[in-house]
């Protein structure tokens, strides 16, 4: 965020804020180099053997200051900015199982660039924002040393004053860097996180389509438990009365065979839609069987090869299974087609399903809503969707699922 | 005649009762579920079992696996199940085993009175009944071979036999003579390669290659 102008003046809060950021991270962002550099202030030994313990102890030292530096920069954050970066991913095990696995390595990794190259940069750049505070205030005050000629003094003065108005900006810009660096190298890695994420999302998709199938399967069940029962035992009293009601007035006779062809013609229907919804015999059987089904209530010749050996997720053997029934009652209605062939068979880790017919063609899915649903269907479960169709015939549909969510 | 009903569903339950009393049956226990069904066929030895496939406690194929245990343990006791929908593989399964005193019809057919009790009839003597809807299903797996050298007509009558029909039954059912269902039945027979030696049984030689798919 930019602040207007205004708020960067000087004595603005913002500009006391931003240096008080900058300047408190300069001791952490030394550290690292000042622990590799310390020892060999006061020792250096001239034995080779010595030489590398040395250099190992205080690279092992350095490494373990890793954590607490980055969880005070952190604090620093949020303590002078209010912000709370991202919190990195745990390392569970320590140290060295961190340096073994590969994501927490790279976490290590990203974090020793911020403590031993980004670091001591900005702690450079705070350096030069305290110098122009230091240098701005010591020269803007000129007026009060020995005495001098006059030009200087106005000159030296008015250099101090500028350095005063450009310290804020310094200030705020460091600090805008030094942000951005810790979210991008203390906090979790983005790329990670957003595969992360991704995988997050679609497991939650499949929860998705996996509770929309159940759902079918509910209705599938509440209506074959109750409105279908309720049919069968209406239609089957109403034949009953036909059967034994023969002396009634003819109009009452007639009421009766007509109630008993509409009760008949309802279970029909109700029987189609239940088929539609999620067939038992489709989590009973499988695909093979649930789409013989289908195939023999088709007016027309249809060709039927199912190839699956190992059965495939329930939701994707649903998807399949509304793809084949819809298609098929697509060409029913549009295609005008002498026969139809059918074939679904799994390939590895795909699910082929094709359904082609001799018909007239033209089939379009962005015109009409049966193939544009059948698409979204298939769309929810990562399946690829196509249709061949030249004016003319043939149309062939082909559908590619991955069998497991 | 004595039956026993096993539907999960009262109403049903009690429609069926009400009906079968009525065509003269005697209902000698009504179950609504398997396991009841078992010990009801054990206890009453009836002459036929009338099945829901679809009872708890899993609401799939208990009917079918009712009716195999039956078939095998009481062959004296028919069975004829009634489904939601019809489906191949049941048939197929029970049709494995057994060829006669097997039924196996949409429950929608119960409207049908009169040809439901028929059919009942049949399969409680002895013979098959099999929906319309899955012998069309079992005729789209049989392809080539010798099915494919039937004249639709043949086709037609190797179906209606398929379902349990009688010789009357089929010329009634497509409106010819019995005659006629007689050479028709003789064209299949030659056809599918069933010499004359082995007399009645061609018919359900015939019945079997068809419903095998292997013909």
């Amino acid at each position: 965020m930019d602040l207007p102008a205004a708020e960067r003046l000087p004595w603005s809060r913002e500009a006391w804020r931003d240096t008080l950021f900058v300047l408190s991270g300069a001791p952490l962002q030394a550290a690292c180099w000042t622990l590799l550099a310390l020892p060999w202030a006061f020792w250096v030994p001239e034995r080779a053997g010595s030489v590398l313990s040395l250099l190992l102890a205080s690279c092992a030292a350095a490494l373990a200051l890793v954590r607490p530096l980055t969880r005070a920069h952190r604090e620093r954050a949020w303590a002078v900015l209010g912000r709370d970066l991202p919190v990195p991913p745990a390392r569970p095990g320590g140290l060295l199982r961190a340096l073994r696995a590969e994501d927490p390595r790279r976490d290590l990794g990203r974090e020793l660039l911020y403590h031993l190259v980004v670091g001591p940069l900005l702690g450079g750049a705070a350096a030069a924002v305290a110098l122009a505070w230091a240098g701005g205030a010591a020269l803007a005050t000129a007026v009060f040393w020995p005495p001098h000629a006059a030009l200087l003094i106005a000159g030296l003065t008015l250099a101090g004053l500028a350095l005063l108005a450009a310290a804020p900006w310094l200030a705020a810009g460091v600090r805008r860097l030094d942000v951005r660096a810790m979210a991008a190298l203390l906090g979790p890695d983005r790329a990670r996180e957003l595969e992360r994420r991704v995988e997050d999302l679609a497991g939650k998709r499949a929860d998705v389509v996996d509770a929309a199938d159940l759902e079918r399967r509910r209705i599938e069940r509440d209506l074959h438990d109750g409105a279908q029962q309720r049919l069968v035992a209406l239609a089957m009293n109403l034949g009953l009365a036909r059967e034994t009601l023969t002396d009634v007035p003819e109009p009452a006779r007639r009421v009766i065979v007509e109630a008993h062809e509409e009760a008949k013609a309802a279970l029909a229907e109700l029987r189609d839609l239940i088929r539609g919804l999620h067939p038992a015999v489709l989590a009973d059987r499988g695909l093979d069987a649930a789409l013989s089904g289908v195939a023999a209530r088709v007016p027309l010749p249809v060709t039927l090869r199912v190839d699956v050996a190992e059965r495939v997720a329930s939701t994707v053997e649903a998807v399949a299974y509304f793809v084949v029934a819809e298609a098929l009652t697509n060409v029913v209605k549009h295609a005008g087609a002498a026969s139809v062939e059918v074939a679904v068979v799994r390939d590895g880790p795909t699910l082929r399903v094709r359904v082609a017919d001799d018909g007239a063609g033209g089939a379009d899915p962005a015109r009409g809503t049966g193939l544009a649903g059948l698409a979204r269907r298939v769309r929810s479960v990562d399946g690829t969707f196509r249709v061949v169709s030249p004016p003319g015939g043939p149309t062939a549909l082909t559908v590619e699922l991955p069998c497991a969510l | 005649m004595r039956v026993v009903i096993a539907e999960d569903s009262v109403l049903l339950r009690a429609g069926l009762i009400k009906l079968l009393e009525t065509a003269g049956f005697e209902v000698v226990a009504a179950v609504g579920e398997a396991a009841g069904l078992l010990a009801a066929v054990a206890e009453h030895r009836p002459d036929l079992a009338v099945v829901d496939v679809r009872m708890p406690p899993g609401h799939t194929d208990e009917g079918v696996r009712a009716a195999l245990v039956i078939r095998r343990e009481s062959p004296d006791v028919a069975v004829l199940l009634l489904s939601q929908y019809v489906e191949e593989r049941y048939a197929a399964d029970l049709l494995a085993e057994h060829t006669s005193g097997i039924g196996y019809l949409l429950k929608d057919r119960v409207a049908d009175v009169s040809t439901f009790l028929d059919a009942l009839r049949r399969v409680a003597a002895g013979g098959t009944a099999l929906d319309p809807e899955v012998v069309a299903q079992l005729l789209l797996r049989r392809g080539g071979g010798p099915l494919g050298r039937l004249t639709p007509r043949e086709r037609e009558v190797l179906e209606l036999m398929a379902e349990g029909r009688s010789n009357a039954g089929i010329a009634a059912a497509l409106v010819v003579s019995e005659s006629a269902v007689a050479k028709h039945i003789n064209g299949i027979f030659t056809k599918l390669d069933l010499p004359h030696a082995e007399g009645d049984h061609r018919r359900v030689l015939a019945v079997l290659r068809f419903l095998d798919g292997d013909a």
